[in-house]
């Protein structure tokens, strides 16, 4: 069993949590390219390494951040929204 | 006579000829080069050569021939897709699977079985009937049928009402077919060998060169090696070659896993494809129950094996045939898919001259292996995307013109 730290309920099975894909910028859709729009949509860095995801931990609906390398699956972090937003200011987002 | 067998086995002379010719020296350039080993990239060299007379041709493979995903695949044939773009391309790869021993001059083990993917809700149902009638129209064996039916096709199943998810009907598709994996990349590259073709193992790309736009050749781990033209042909890691060579994809790396049961004496015929339960399982020419269940719920380049997967497989696995009750699972494996938004592939032409792509095969590509390799020959050699190619351009996404397979991809995802 693998094991997800949930920054507000602690450590979980994972199959409690669903991925919502990686962290992108979503691009303005009042003033986004249809081409920017659909990259957003349906393109994927798809990255061996290190990236930023979406979680959810289901049975609380609680949405966070974590860092995790896609080619070990080590969950190297996860954090709070307020945290991730706070790191990428920083310029802390690899 | 494990004796015999022993000293045969540690002296040096062989009955009958090497299997594979040894391969040349890799060269400084070639007509063509194929990235991957895969099935689909041996097919592509094969075709290249027999229908096009192209046989300066390198096939580069990082690993060994065929130990991607089509060493790992549950081998499910079938064309009883959703869209008439797709049945169309599936019935071309059914057609050659048919002649394809006789042409390779290899047993493949292809063996006919019938298909059931089996509807436990009104919606599968109507999907199924849908699927049915898109199959009739052009010419694909493909019925909806309900328990009595289901009853004669495939007595071992458990028609019971009384369990969670009752079967309602099925999709039957008597075509539906398995082969022995290993034979299809072993024939292909055997025959392709034969025509001039080199196979290049422990070869990896690394990267992918490129001047004004088009491809002049790739990097590799043994050094740069020209080409007039480049295909890749690497399933899982279809993103890291387009980003080499500079154009993005809609696919998502994520693991298929799947696993074999002992062998038993031959008891179920046909194929049993269980959307709602996440099962696709048969049992193969060894007696094994070959099973597979959905892809892994995130991305990840790695083929490790977990126990939630081989839980919730094992539990629905029982649901349709609880004689298996006490069989135990032997061997256990992962792949990993390159999935596509539509569960559709990406092939032809790429934003690079010169540059072709086969990917997008997720968990759906062995069964599309024969036709894959004579169309992409065919773009590779024409520099045109056939017509029958056409609807899986990659340019297809920006178009948002989206061929949607994901109502007749064996599991939900
Ligand atoms: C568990 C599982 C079950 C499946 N079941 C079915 C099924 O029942 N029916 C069906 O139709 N399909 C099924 N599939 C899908 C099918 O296996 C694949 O779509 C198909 O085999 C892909 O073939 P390929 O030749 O494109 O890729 P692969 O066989 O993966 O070959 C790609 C090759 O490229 C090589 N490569 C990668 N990067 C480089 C590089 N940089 N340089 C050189 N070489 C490189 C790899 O080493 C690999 O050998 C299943 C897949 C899995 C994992």
């Amino acid at each position: 069993m693998k094991i997800m730290n949930c920054p507000l309920n602690g450590p979980r099975n994972i199959t409690e949590f669903i991925c919502g894909g990686e962290v992108r910028e979503m691009p303005d859709p009042a003033t986004s390219s249809d081409g920017a729009w659909v990259d957003y949509l349906f393109m994927e860095n798809n990255k061996a390494g290190v990236i930023y995801e979406w979680w959810c931990h289901v049975p609380t609906t609680y949405w966070f951040v974590a860092r995790r390398d896609t080619r070990t699956e080590e969950i190297i972090e996860t954090l709070t929204v307020a945290d991730f937003s706070g790191a990428a200011a920083t310029g802390g987002q690899s | 006579m494990p004796w015999n067998l022993l000293k045969y086995g540690l002296s040096r002379k062989r009955h009958g000829p090497a299997y594979f010719p040894p391969q040349p020296e890799l060269k400084p350039a070639y007509d063509v080069v194929i990235i991957g080993a895969g099935g689909h990239g041996l097919a592509a060299a094969y075709y290249l050569a027999r229908d096009w007379g192209i046989n300066n041709i390198a096939v580069l493979e990082k690993g060994y021939l065929g130990g991607g995903n089509t060493a790992r695949n549950t081998t499910i044939i079938r064309a009883n897709y959703l869209t008439p773009e797709g049945v169309a391309f599936y019935k071309e790869s059914v057609e050659l699977w048919r002649e394809l021993d006789r042409e390779l001059d290899i047993n493949l083990m292809y063996s006919e079985r019938g298909h059931l993917t089996l509807a436990h809700s009104d919606g599968a149902i109507r999907t199924a009937r849908w699927r049915a009638e898109v199959n009739k129209h052009l010419g694909v064996d493909s019925q909806l049928v309900f328990p009595d039916d289901i009853a004669r096709i495939c007595p071992q199943l458990n028609l019971s009402p009384s369990v969670r998810y009752p079967i309602l009907g099925a999709l039957y598709h008597p075509p539906g077919a398995i082969a022995r994996h290993d034979a299809v990349a072993w024939g292909y590259g055997r025959e392709a060998c034969r025509q001039g073709v080199e196979i290049h193992q422990l070869t990896e790309v690394e990267d992918v060169l490129t001047a004004g736009g088009h491809v002049t050749g790739v990097k590799t781990n043994r050094g740069v090696i020209h080409a007039g033209k480049v295909l890749q042909a690497v399933a899982a890691s279809s993103t890291l070659l387009a980003d080499m060579a500079g154009f993005r994809l809609p696919i998502q790396t994520v693991p298929l896993q799947a696993c074999v049961t002992e062998p038993l004496k031959p008891i179920l015929d046909p194929i049993i494809v269980s959307g709602s339960l996440h099962v696709y399982l048969s049992q193969s020419a060894r007696g094994e129950f070959v099973m597979g269940g959905s892809t892994d719920p995130y991305a990840l380049y790695s083929t490790r094996t977990s126990l939630d997967f081989k839980e919730g497989l094992a539990a629905h696995v029982l649901e349709l045939l609880p004689m298996l009750a006490e069989v135990p699972i032997m061997r256990e494996w992962a792949g990993m898919a390159d999935m596509t938004p539509d569960f559709s592939p990406v092939m032809g032409r790429t934003p690079v001259e010169n540059y072709y792509i086969d990917a997008g095969w997720g968990t759906w590509g062995f069964k599309a292996t024969p036709v894959c390799g004579k169309r992409m020959a065919e773009c590779v050699a024409s520099d045109t995307q056939p017509d029958l190619l056409h609807p899986f351009r990659l340019s297809r996404i920006d178009e948002l013109d989206f061929v949607g397979e994901r109502g007749a991809a064996s599991v939900g995802h």
